[in-house]
């Protein structure tokens, strides 16, 4: 296997751009600001937006804030929508950065950030906080409690999935995924149904939760997710060579299960955080990159960044959805990403002429 | 040798049963059996006096110790956490295992979960069934169904005429306040509340407050979910929390969340924690929580 058949087959394999064209970086970035505009200006409560924006710019320096909002007004600008529609786009492109970059290092167009266990192990941490401390859904516990038990979960699987051999890494550490999560989720349902008071707030916490979102929160997750997004990003060129095959990648010089490593602990790390802080929230690591593939082309050098930009974007939608439909009662996230994420995604996918 | 030590045992814990029972003729009316009950969900007769009661619901368990019949009572549901001398066992009232109810060989079932009722009348067992109540006037009409089901209808009769009076009397001793102060009632810390509709909301409605999630209930289910954005915009007078002890909720936690120090209930100190079980329930204790609302109530600086 000569290092010249591979370019050939990596050049033969790209006949959509593997270079980010600007138009893409410029429709992303509109799409995101366009997106937290509305996510900022609408909600239960009617602020006018020209008030809503005179009071964000006197959030910037040297600038004086001239709206006149009440108390009450300022407060849920500021200290709720501001916060949730931020947190929103940090979980949304962590979740789909994260997604892709599964996708890449599994060479599996089905791998999604919970694909190891990631879910359920958070899902165990939050359950055992909710029903067994005092403090329960809003504790400072719970966070960190998901936190670990993502991590936990992930790191579990991949030493079980390693332990299988060498050649068949990639399958083997798949299958390991799917025996955690199985495991752990039956021990987080059995825990959940031993205490049927705390029920309803353990499936609002599966349910994915930005209901009570503050900026504790996305100060509290962006450490991690920067990190993660950060690796990620850096390692996008070798998740290109990695799509063609491990045996191609060793051919050019490039340790394919080090490099699968770096990028799954760094996705598992931001999906981490991003659990902790808003639940599970599905769909949005699987489709988003696949939306981006079929619309932009399927280098990891156009499909990650993108993915941030949009995944934010689309989640900040389906908040903006799920908390105006039925006001001013909330759907919980979950069920609006899937309900809007899976029509619209079918759509991509018959009117998309692209190959996945 | 053990054998017959264990049968010496058992019927020497019998007969303490048996001595339990209050000795004590009461002078209120014991009503007779067979006793037929006209419920909600039909027709129940009771062929002789319960001794063997099992309650599944806990408020049924708080009316049965209230009129007296707690001897009676053999086993409560996990939940049953009052009186604290109930004999609570691990018997789910959510999810009734029939075969472990009928275990403890009960000639009465009290239960508000209705997917027993037809294996109850299978084993034979009378049942009766207690669904949530949606007005005052149901308490007080199961607590007089209990008294007539367990021989304690004079006892029954004098628990519903008690309430009635004191609560007449907490309504009337409420200050006057002008417009209504609006009230917000939290089930859990995910903004879930209840309407003016529901049994706890009807009790509120005595008082004079006004509910700010009746707004807000779109599908009618009583029990809508609310908004940070929405409640801080209905800015209530007062905020009680029925979610510390589920969910470890008080005035301090409500003060820290983002934006609710905006409220006038939060500003003043009307964050009022209540006892979870008490203002879920629809027995006795309903009482002492008016008390607990109309204190909070009469608390609000008056109107200028």
């Amino acid at each position: 296997m000569a290092v010249a058949s591979v370019r050939e087959r990596l050049g033969a394999n790209r006949v959509r751009p593997a270079r980010l064209r600007i138009g893409w970086v410029a429709g992303g970035v509109a799409f995101l600001i366009g997106a937290v505009a509305l996510g900022v200006f609408i909600g239960p409560v009617g602020i006018s937006p020209v008030q809503a924006l005179r009071r964000l710019a006197g959030l910037l320096p040297f600038v004086d804030d001239t709206s006149n909002l009440s108390a009450q007004h300022e407060a849920i600008l500021v200290q709720l929508r501001l916060p949730r529609v931020v947190l929103a786009a940090m979980v949304g492109g962590t979740l789909a950065i994260s997604g892709a970059a599964y996708q890449g290092a599994f060479r599996n167009p089905m791998a999604d950030p919970y694909l190891l266990g990631a879910a359920a192990g958070a899902g165990l941490g939050a359950t055992i906080v909710i029903t067994y401390t005092s403090a329960g859904f809003g504790s400072d516990l719970m966070p960190i409690a998901a936190f670990v038990g993502a991590l936990a979960a992930v790191a579990l699987a991949y030493a079980i999935g390693r332990a299988g051999g060498v050649g068949r890494t990639v399958t083997s550490l798949i299958l390991a995924g799917i025996a955690i999560t199985s495991f752990l989720t039956a021990i987080q349902t059995y825990v959940q149904q031993r205490q049927s008071q705390t029920l309803r707030e353990v499936y609002g916490w599966i349910l994915g939760r930005l209901t009570t979102a503050g900026w504790s929160d996305v100060v509290l997750a962006l450490p991690y997710m920067a990190v993660g997004i950060a690796v990620i990003l850096s390692h996008r060129r070798l998740l290109d060579v990695l799509s063609v095959g491990d045996e191609e990648a060793t051919s050019v010089g490039i340790r394919a299960a080090r490099v699968r490593l770096i990028v799954v602990v760094a996705a598992s790390l931001a999906t981490a955080a991003a659990v902790a802080v808003s639940g599970l929230i599905g769909f949005v690591g699987l489709i988003v990159p696949h939306v981006v593939r079929l619309v932009a082309g399927s280098s990891y050098r156009v499909v990650l960044p993108l993915s941030l930009a949009f995944g934010g974007a689309f989640l900040i939608l389906c908040d903006l959805l799920g908390r105006t439909l039925i006001s001013p009662a909330e759907l919980p996230i979950g069920v609006v990403t899937a309900f809007f994420g899976a029509p619209f995604f079918a759509l991509v996918l018959r009117t998309s002429r692209k190959t996945l | 040798m053990r054998r017959s030590l264990s049968i010496v045992l058992l019927v020497f814990v019998a007969a303490a049963c048996g001595d339990a029972r209050p000795a004590g003729t009461p002078a209120l009316s014991t009503g007779s059996f067979p006793a037929t009950i006209q419920a909600s969900s039909g027709s129940v007769t009771i062929p002789a006096r319960p001794a063997r009661i099992v309650s599944l619901s806990p408020t049924s368990t708080e009316i049965l110790f209230a009129i007296g019949a707690g001897a009676q009572v053999i086993a409560v549901d996990d939940q049953s956490t009052y009186p604290p001398t109930a004999p609570k066992t691990t018997l789910s009232g959510f999810e009734p295992n029939i075969e472990a109810i009928a275990s403890y060989r009960p000639d009465l079932v009290v239960f508000s979960n209705k997917a027993i009722a037809e294996k109850l009348t299978a084993l034979s067992i009378p049942g009766l069934y207690h669904d949530a109540a949606a007005t005052l006037d149901d308490t007080y009409r199961q607590v007089n169904e209990l008294g007539t089901a367990t021989g304690h209808v004079g006892d029954a009769a004098k628990l519903v005429s008690s309430m009635r009076k004191e609560i007449g009397e907490i309504a009337a001793a409420v200050k006057e306040n002008e417009g209504e102060p609006a009230y917000y009632h939290e089930l859990d810390s995910t903004y879930f509340s209840v309407t003016s509709k529901t049994f706890i909301g009807s009790v509120y409605a005595l008082l004079g407050l006004r509910n700010i999630a009746d707004a807000a209930d779109a599908q009618g289910t009583g029990y809508p979910q609310l908004s940070a954005e929405y409640i801080i915009q209905a800015n209530p007078a007062l905020i009680f929390l029925a979610d510390t002890k589920c969910c470890g909720q008080s005035a301090t936690t409500v003060a820290k969340r983002a934006g609710w120090n905006q409220i006038d209930a939060v500003k003043g100190g009307h964050v009022i924690a209540l006892d979870d079980d008490i203002a879920s329930r629809w027995g006795p204790r309903i009482v002492d929580f008016l008390r607990t609302v109309s204190d909070a109530l009469n608390a609000l600086p008056s109107a200028a």
